[in-house]
């Protein structure tokens, strides 16, 4: 039992001790200069031991603390995931923070922190142990949004935030405890046993608890706060909130939904329909009038959300392989785009408006081909793996005969093209500008493997549709 | 080595990438070798494809140089042609030299680039017509978007950026809806190989909705009225080759689609919905020969009269016999080479003149003799001329139409007249007349490159339109496997249908007959 245990939560240990362990470190640093790339780099470091020490566990599934604290496959599929995320979104940040001396050891502390709430929300099988997991990882972002605290836009985001996030851990909290009331336990399968049918209290408190994770996961109507977040926050941060948090929120809110509530099912199916449906709509009309890059990739996440939810929506085996498939292409394109955000530089300092890239096939050809099909993939059209993601969660609605959820998916992608590709067109088509400044070595590395990533995924994409549809399994659907 | 246990088709499809990449990898500056290597690639695909025509089996109907390989759980990567395909695979190969050759001189700019999306373009559009499998097929069938979006957009005319968009948006709009209806007979049938779906029998409900999702893909991209406003913009702003694999290419995939999906697959509905089709194709015949008339730039005009000629196609194939089929797929190959000759000879006086505008033109005939004879040999095969191959394929499908529906035929050859008139008449404003324009006067005929280029389309164009055996012995087998499955689905159906009635009635007079005393 015990070697269990410890092997359970290792890979948290390993990030929480490891976190505190920089924390000192960077304090007790004599120069304070190198203390922050210093520090990310252990932070890097602590991700990749982290994900070994979870690829290494033997045993697929067991449950901690009155299970409410679980891992099997599909828990490690979502952690693996966040784990690239951050170390990714760490990655990213060198450079850009360098340039605006922000690289502070604090930064790779509190993305470490936030790493360790999303892993444990992404574990949680209690509503008390989502609850905590999720404010680890909320209070640590907060904090980051900010993190540019000598600029207003920075601290207007972060303030948003957290106001914002606070309003919906509220709501949560209150859904949470309401479902509490009626169910007599805050364990998921309890609660699961007890709940065989939808209940107004039940029902209600459901509500509650889906605003607090549709606002996590920035669904509509609870997204307002990301494009002003998006665009305020500090560009790596922005990655870092556009890629692994989105996926953590997403693995709790399946979770929840499959797990805990599998007898008030078509309650919660037909708000899933209805957000998701919304949230389809609004990222693609939207995102067409965005000129700046980073708010139009806030829309953007908003309609990859949306379809993430189709497979949700679903509720079969398929499902949720689709939206285990679909968060892992869209965190690796969300992490080649910013990449590619992060490199449009000039003497002058970094520049956000899509009008900048004009041209841009013409100086930098690498870039320009690079952006293009991440575009491309992120619009959908195959053979890119931006297509395998939207195509395995509408085939899991179309299984469960919801034609008329895959009928606007499908119609949502089409607009969301238009604005991918007025991207293309301005990298392609227009007359050059000015030449982007030299690409740092890890944002360029980045923004090439993701490019590798959705160009040759067709070539083999067994190993990861394979991985999703066994950690899939796991949630017994 | 055995020529049959090649992995043939393979091999066409990845020769091309193949030069893509080694294009690629070439200094900047190397746009000759770009060029050289881009003609060699599609030569010797070309000459390998031959192969496969060559030692083609005419006698047997189903799937040959099969090639298949595990992929993807229940998709698998499956390759192969019939009658009915590989004619089209053939047409790709043979076109693309020629559009590389055609852009020769006319594209200056961002060579390499524009070599590397013909080549994967190329790769897409065998893919389509040799997959084997509904997602391989879907893959090919979109991806061949992106190349294109690219060549329009970057190497275009001057309202590039609208026709590069209406394009793509258009055409992924139909796609999409196809894309549902494959995922819901992935579920039906559990299973997405080609060949055993043209086995598996749907409900005559889903049979509909699938039909209704599929016409949408293959009737833009056909395209067909009132879904044809893509085209003329494509064709228009797109460069010369671009415009050569629309309208040589790209368009016969809706036909393919039809003869691959829609009829063997949803035969009932095919029938119940050939009325539509009907109605449509005649519209498309008489209304876009009306507005072919008035066009003043000559792409437009062609691109109008390929809409007039593809609603033959559907019509042939909607007519569910021998000759219609045969036709349609007959003009499909005779309207690839014809309106591929027709926009490579626009290029032709467009790289001299630099506009597209016919009344900028006139009497070119006195400069240009073999320019002038050539224009008139592929508008003549537009008319549909005895003696040149447009009019096989029009015939053929007319013959057949008749067989179906009489008033349909009638209306069609209407179109045939119509053709006429504006083929003609843009012949006489261009090449007839007084040589008056003082810019005209110094226009020099076609140089050897572009005799090179025109040489093969002339001789097909005839060749085929006396004799087109070798066409029509390839397909004929494939259709009349076809039209014979279709009408057994079709009296299967109707003798259900019958048998139900029946019953009710025999269950209603079982009934009555209880009440009796």
């Amino acid at each position: 039992m015990t070697d269990v245990l410890s092997y359970a939560a290792l890979p948290e240990v390993i990030l929480a001790l490891g976190a505190m362990a920089l924390l000192m470190q960077g304090a007790f640093q004599q120069d304070q200069e190198e203390a922050g790339p210093m520090a990310a780099w252990l932070a890097i470091g602590l991700l990749l031991v982290a994900g070994v020490a979870m690829l290494l566990n033997p045993h697929h599934a067991a449950g901690l603390f009155d299970d409410a604290f679980v891992i099997d496959r599909f828990t490690r599929f979502m952690k693996l995931l966040v784990l690239i995320g951050a170390a990714g979104a760490l990655l990213l940040s060198f450079q850009s923070f360098g340039e605006l001396r922000l690289m502070k050891f604090e930064y790779p502390v509190l993305v470490l922190l936030a790493t360790v709430g999303m892993m444990m929300m992404i574990s949680a099988n209690d509503l008390i142990a989502l609850y905590i997991g999720l404010e680890l990882q909320s209070l640590a972002l907060y904090v980051v949004a900010a993190f540019r605290r000598d600029a207003v836009r920075s601290s207007e985001a972060g303030l948003k935030y957290f106001v914002l996030g606070a309003l919906s851990s509220g709501m949560l909290l209150y859904g949470a405890s309401l479902i509490y009331g009626f169910a007599g336990s805050t364990s998921f399968p309890v609660i699961a046993g007890v709940v065989k049918e939808a209940n107004i209290g039940v029902t209600v408190g459901l509500v509650f608890l889906m605003v607090g994770l549709a606002f996590k996961i920035s669904a509509v109507p609870f997204h307002m706060w990301t494009p002003d977040v998006y665009e305020g926050a500090p560009t790596p941060v922005t990655a870092l909130f556009a890629a692994a948090p989105k996926v953590a929120a997403m693995a709790l809110m399946v979770r929840t939904l499959t797990v805990a509530f599998p007898g008030t099912a078509p309650a919660w199916q037909q708000i899933v329909v209805f957000i998701s449906i919304a949230s389809m709509l609004l990222g693609s009309f939207a995102a067409i009038g965005q000129s700046n890059f980073k708010r139009l990739m806030a829309y953007s996440s908003i309609g990859h959300v949306g379809f993430a939810l189709v497979g949700l929506a679903a509720n079969n085996s398929e499902g949720a392989q689709g939206v285990l498939i679909y968060m892992a292409i869209y965190l690796v394109m969300t992490l080649g785009t910013f990449a590619c955000i992060l490199a449009m530089r000039r003497s002058d300092g970094p520049v956000e408006d899509i009008e900048e890239l004009s041209g841009l096939a013409e100086n930098n050809l690498g870039m320009a081909f690079a952006l293009g099909m991440l575009m491309f993939s992120m619009a959908g059209i195959p053979p890119l793996a931006g297509f395998w993601g939207k195509f395995y969660v509408i085939a899991a609605a179309v299984k469960a005969n919801m034609f008329p959820l895959a009928v606007v998916a499908v119609l949502a992608s089409v607009v969301s093209a238009f604005y991918y590709l007025r991207i293309v067109i301005i990298m392609f088509v227009r007359e050059p500008k000015e030449k982007f400044r030299q690409i740092d070595g890890k944002v360029g590395t980045i923004m090439a493997l993701a490019t590798i990533f959705v160009l040759f995924f067709i070539v083999y994409p067994s190993p990861l549709v394979d991985a999703a549809a066994q950690a899939a399994r796991s949630l017994r659907l | 080595m055995n020529l049959v246990t090649l992995p043939i088709l393979s091999l066409l499809l990845l020769l091309p990438l193949l030069g893509a990449l080694f294009i690629a990898f070439l200094p900047q500056d190397a746009v000759r070798n770009a060029r050289f290597v881009a003609l060699w690639t599609t030569l010797v695909t070309f000459v390998l494809s031959l192969f496969i025509w060559i030692s083609f089996d005419k006698t047997n109907t189903g799937f040959q140089f099969v090639d298949q390989m595990p992929w993807l759980g229940t998709f698998t990567y499956k390759v192969g042609v019939d009658g009915i395909s590989m004619l089209f695979v053939i047409l790709t190969t043979f076109l693309m030299p020629l559009c590389i050759l055609a852009s020769w001189e006319s594209i200056q700019k961002r060579v390499k680039e524009y070599m590397i999306a013909f080549l994967v373009l190329e790769t897409l559009m065998i893919g389509v017509f040799v997959a084997l499998d509904l997602v391989l097929f879907y893959l090919f069938f979109e991806a061949g978007l992106i190349p294109m979006f690219i060549i329009i957009g970057v190497w275009g005319g001057k309202r590039r950026i609208y026709a590069s968009y209406k394009f793509f948006l258009y055409t992924l709009l139909g796609s999409v809806l196809m894309l549902l209806a494959m995922m819901a007979m992935w579920w039906q049938a559990g299973t997405t190989d080609i060949e055993q779906l043209l086995q598996a029998k749907f409900p005559i409900e889903m049979q509909w909705w699938l039909w209704i999702a599929f016409f949408a893909s293959f009737a833009v991209k056909m395209p067909m009225w009132p879904v044809h406003t893509w085209l003329p913009d494509a064709h228009v702003e797109a460069p010369t080759a671009g415009s050569v694999i629309l309208a040589g290419i790209l368009l016969k995939m809706g036909g393919y689609g039809f003869l691959r999906f829609s009829l063997p697959m949803f035969p009932v509905a095919s029938a119940d919905l050939a009325p539509l089709v009907f109605s449509l194709s005649i519209i498309a015949i008489i209304y876009t020969s009306l507005v072919a008339l008035a066009q003043e730039d000559m792409k437009k005009l062609i691109a109008y009269s390929s809409v007039a000629h593809m609603g033959y196609v559907t019509m042939g194939i909607f007519t569910f016999t021998q000759q219609g089929l045969d036709g349609a797929i007959f003009q499909m190959l005779s309207h690839g080479i014809v309106s591929a000759a027709l926009f490579l000879c626009v290029g032709v006086i467009y790289d001299r003149m630099h506009t597209r505008e016919i009344a900028a033109y006139g009497g070119l005939a006195d400069r240009m003799p073999f320019y002038a004879f050539c224009f008139m040999v592929f508008t003549m095969a537009n008319v549909g001329l005895p003696g040149t191959s447009g009019f096989i394929g029009e015939f053929l499908t007319l013959l057949g139409a008749f067989r179906a529906n009489t008033w349909v035929a009638v209306f069609a050859t209407t179109g045939v007249i119509l053709s006429a008139c504006y083929a003609l008449w843009l012949y006489r404003r261009v090449i007839y007349g007084a040589l008056e324009k003082p810019s005209l006067k110094a226009i020099k005929d076609m140089g050897p490159r572009e005799i090179l280029v025109m040489t093969p389309l002339v001789i097909l164009t005839i060749v085929f339109g006396f004799y087109p055996a070798p066409i029509l012995d390839v397909t004929s087998p494939a259709v009349k496997k076809l039209v014979t499955n279709y009408e057994a689905a079709i009296r299967t159906t109707e003798s259900e249908k019958a048998g139900a009635t029946k019953v009710k009635i025999s269950v209603a007079y079982e009934g009555r007959k209880e009440n009796l005393p």
